[in-house]
């Protein structure tokens, strides 16, 4: 509407690696509708200069592992109308949160030569460990597509189009032959929340996961059948601990299996 | 053509694999895609050919729960597999389909509904079971109140060549089912694949008025008696060779008065909940629309797109999903399929296809399901308690 202030969008990085804001970098044509509809008043990967908020939505991509970042993430959420979380980091830990699994101060002093300058949490948490969110937007790194659909619905106050069933929904939808059934291999597909598009299976690889576990992942039986297949307990450790390993559901199943050897 | 060639036409006749192409040829001529059966990185899927030789020549699926793999054969016939992960619904009823679009500029709202006009399509190689699926489609999508009016445009634009089944496949029980292996109706013509020291035939027997007119530009042998009583054999040993059997007797009260037998709970415990079972289903039909907007509001889109019972979005209303637990999922699933689906559309919901069981990432087998809930059934028990007194 004529006079009315464009809404603020802001992106914040967390311990990440950037891919989920490259997401929106790489949206390329769409972004300049972005730029249109918002005013863009943060964006680590494009510009260090930062608007004032509040902001109508936040984007917030990476996982809190320092006792700054525990602080920073409350002011963010106090300016934010929408906090959304964006990516396996900032909604499970991400890979980083393999620490969780061991003693991170062993790995500060194998690594920095004066570890007392290094201040950091023992481990690496999902953003809504801190502040409550409104939106967790899944993927390693998210899908443009997904993210310009969250952006939309909550510029538009309506529910994001996400569907939260398994990846075999998309294997189907875009007519993939199972690898698991076709090709015997170990496919964490059922387990995983959808978003991609099936982009593994696709290229008859099996899904490792990047989107963390669906809306009710049947780890255990999964595991099982895996294990039928010759998958041994370590691989199954593995598999469960990647880049959502701090993911409830992914934790105890992977701990489960370390128990067992 | 005068009624004596088409007399002689209902008679069955004999081609050769170059005829076979020469009416592959015919159709296209009349403006048919053909779609059939094909090998795509090891799997045999449904797409657009050219030809027989697009057909799997030579191939051979073995398939049995959550494993499936293609071998060679020692001959080169063109039909010598059973069906794989897709169903001819891929076409009649796809995957995803715009249902409408709207702008809005300054004060005016336009709603654009163009669905496009679904294309002529030859389907090769439909089994019988899956003619069972399509009628069933039929049924559901254009029987009632409502109609689905791409379903029913595709289907006026479908010409359909079947392929009875002289070789089940592991995990088929069509014959349980009362679907096949033999074909009755449902098709413009339909094929008996005969491959011996004779050589390799097709019987074809025409079910259509359009059947009977593409084969008329063929020119076509009668069958001989010897081939009709050879693909006659070919049938009823297929009969007996099914890799599953599904007992039906009682099947729907057995299947409700076991709504709460704790016997779903094994079941539930192994369900992924994953869906790939219905949507492989050839029967399957459920769907979510979905609704999307552009960044400004100033366009939306309504799609359809398959849905399947097993998701948590299915089943949800005010508070929450009314099927939370992979129990509930799977024993609507089954119920669904094989006592309710009478009580809605007059028959079964399964046709004994068995992709549900070659396609579950576990395993599960709807035919071992049944059994175990028939075994577990406390009215069961009672007469066998009595039976042995
Ligand atoms: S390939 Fe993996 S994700 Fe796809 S249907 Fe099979 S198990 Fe599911
Ligand atoms: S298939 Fe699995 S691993 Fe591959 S992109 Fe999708 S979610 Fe990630
Ligand atoms: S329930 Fe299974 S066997 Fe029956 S028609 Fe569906 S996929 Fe085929
Ligand atoms: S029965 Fe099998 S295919 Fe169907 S939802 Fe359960 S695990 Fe998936």
């Amino acid at each position: 509407m004529p006079g009315e202030k464009k809404a603020k969008l802001a992106v914040w990085k967390f311990a990440s690696c950037d891919g989920c804001q490259l997401s929106l970098l790489d949206c390329e044509d769409e972004l300049l509708a972005v730029a249109d509809a918002v005013q863009i008043a943060s964006f680590p990967e494009v510009s260090r200069a930062v608007v004032k908020g509040p902001y109508r939505i936040s984007l917030v991509e990476g996982s809190i592992t320092t006792p700054h970042d525990a602080e920073r993430i409350h002011k963010i959420r106090r300016n934010s109308r929408y906090l959304v979380s964006i990516g396996a980091c900032a909604t499970a830990g991400g890979i980083q949160a393999l620490r969780n699994f061991a003693d991170t101060r062993q790995f500060v002093s194998a690594i920095y030569a004066n570890p007392k300058y290094i201040s950091t949490l023992q481990n690496s948490t999902p953003i809504s460990d801190h502040v409550p969110v409104d939106f967790e937007l899944r993927g390693c790194p998210v899908n443009k597509r997904q993210l310009l659909e969250v952006i939309s619905a909550f510029l538009n106050r309506r529910k994001p189009l996400i569907s939260s069933h398994s990846v075999c929904i998309e294997c189907k939808l875009r007519g993939v032959a199972c690898v698991m059934v076709a090709r015997g291999l170990p496919c964490l597909g059922p387990v995983t929340h959808a978003g991609c598009g099936a982009i593994c299976p696709a290229f008859h690889r099996a899904c490792y996961s990047c989107y963390g576990p669906m809306e009710t992942p049947n780890t255990e039986a999964l595991a099982q059948r895996l294990k039928q297949m010759g998958i041994t307990g370590d691989e199954l450790v593995r598999a469960f601990r990647s880049y959502n390993a701090e993911a409830d559901e992914y934790r105890r199943e992977s701990t489960i299996h370390e128990r067992e050897e | 053509m005068t009624n004596k060639a088409r007399r002689s036409l209902h008679e069955p006749a004999v081609i050769s694999t170059a005829q076979l192409a020469q009416f592959f040829a015919g159709l296209s001529e009349s403006g048919y895609r053909i779609i059939g059966p094909t090998v795509r990185d090891d799997v045999i899927i449904l797409d657009e050919i050219a030809g027989p030789t697009d057909l799997p020549v030579g191939w051979t699926d073995r398939q049995d729960a959550a494993a499936y793999h293609l071998e060679r054969m020692p001959n080169s016939a063109l039909f010598g597999y059973v069906v794989g992960p897709q169903s001819w619904k891929k076409y009649l009823y796809p995957p995803r389909l715009e249902l409408w679009q709207a702008a809005r500029n300054k004060r005016a709202f336009e709603l654009k509904q163009k669905q496009p006009e679904p294309p002529k399509l030859a389907f090769v190689g439909v089994r019988p079971c899956e003619l069972a699926a399509i009628e069933i489609l039929d049924r559901v999508l254009t029987g009632g109140e409502f109609s689905d009016e791409y379903y029913r445009r595709q289907r006026e634009n479908t010409f359909i060549i079947a392929v009875n089944c002289t070789e089940p496949g592991g995990t088929c029980f069509c014959a349980s089912m009362g679907t096949g292996p033999r074909a009755r109706h449902g098709y413009d013509i339909v094929l008996t694949e005969v491959v011996d020291d004779s050589g390799h035939r097709l019987l074809v027997d025409t079910g259509s008025e359009a059947g009977l007119s593409a084969m008329s530009k063929l020119t076509a042998e009668r069958a001989s008696n010897e081939i009709q009583s050879r693909a006659d054999e070919l049938l009823s040993r297929a009969a007996g060779r099914m890799g599953r059997s599904l007992d039906t007797a009682d099947l729907r009260e057995l299947l409700y008065r076991n709504i709460e037998n704790v016997y779903w709970d094994r079941v539930g415990k192994r369900c992924l909940t994953c869906a790939n079972c219905t949507l492989v289903c050839p029967t399957c039909f459920c769907f979510a629309t979905e609704d999307t907007t552009d960044l400004e509001a100033h366009r939306a889109r309504r799609e359809r797109r398959w849905d399947s019972c097993f998701t948590m979005d299915f089943s949800y209303i005010h508070g929450g999903s009314v099927r939370p637990s992979a129990k509930s999922r799977y024993r609507q699933w089954l119920t669904h399929k094989l006592a309710a689906w009478h009580d809605q559309f007059g028959s079964s919901g399964c046709v004994g296809c068995g992709r549900c069981i070659t396609w579950c990432p576990v395993g599960i087998d709807i035919t071992e399901e049944v059994c175990a809930i028939r075994e577990h059934d406390p009215a069961q028990a009672t007469v066998t308690e009595e039976s042995n007194i």
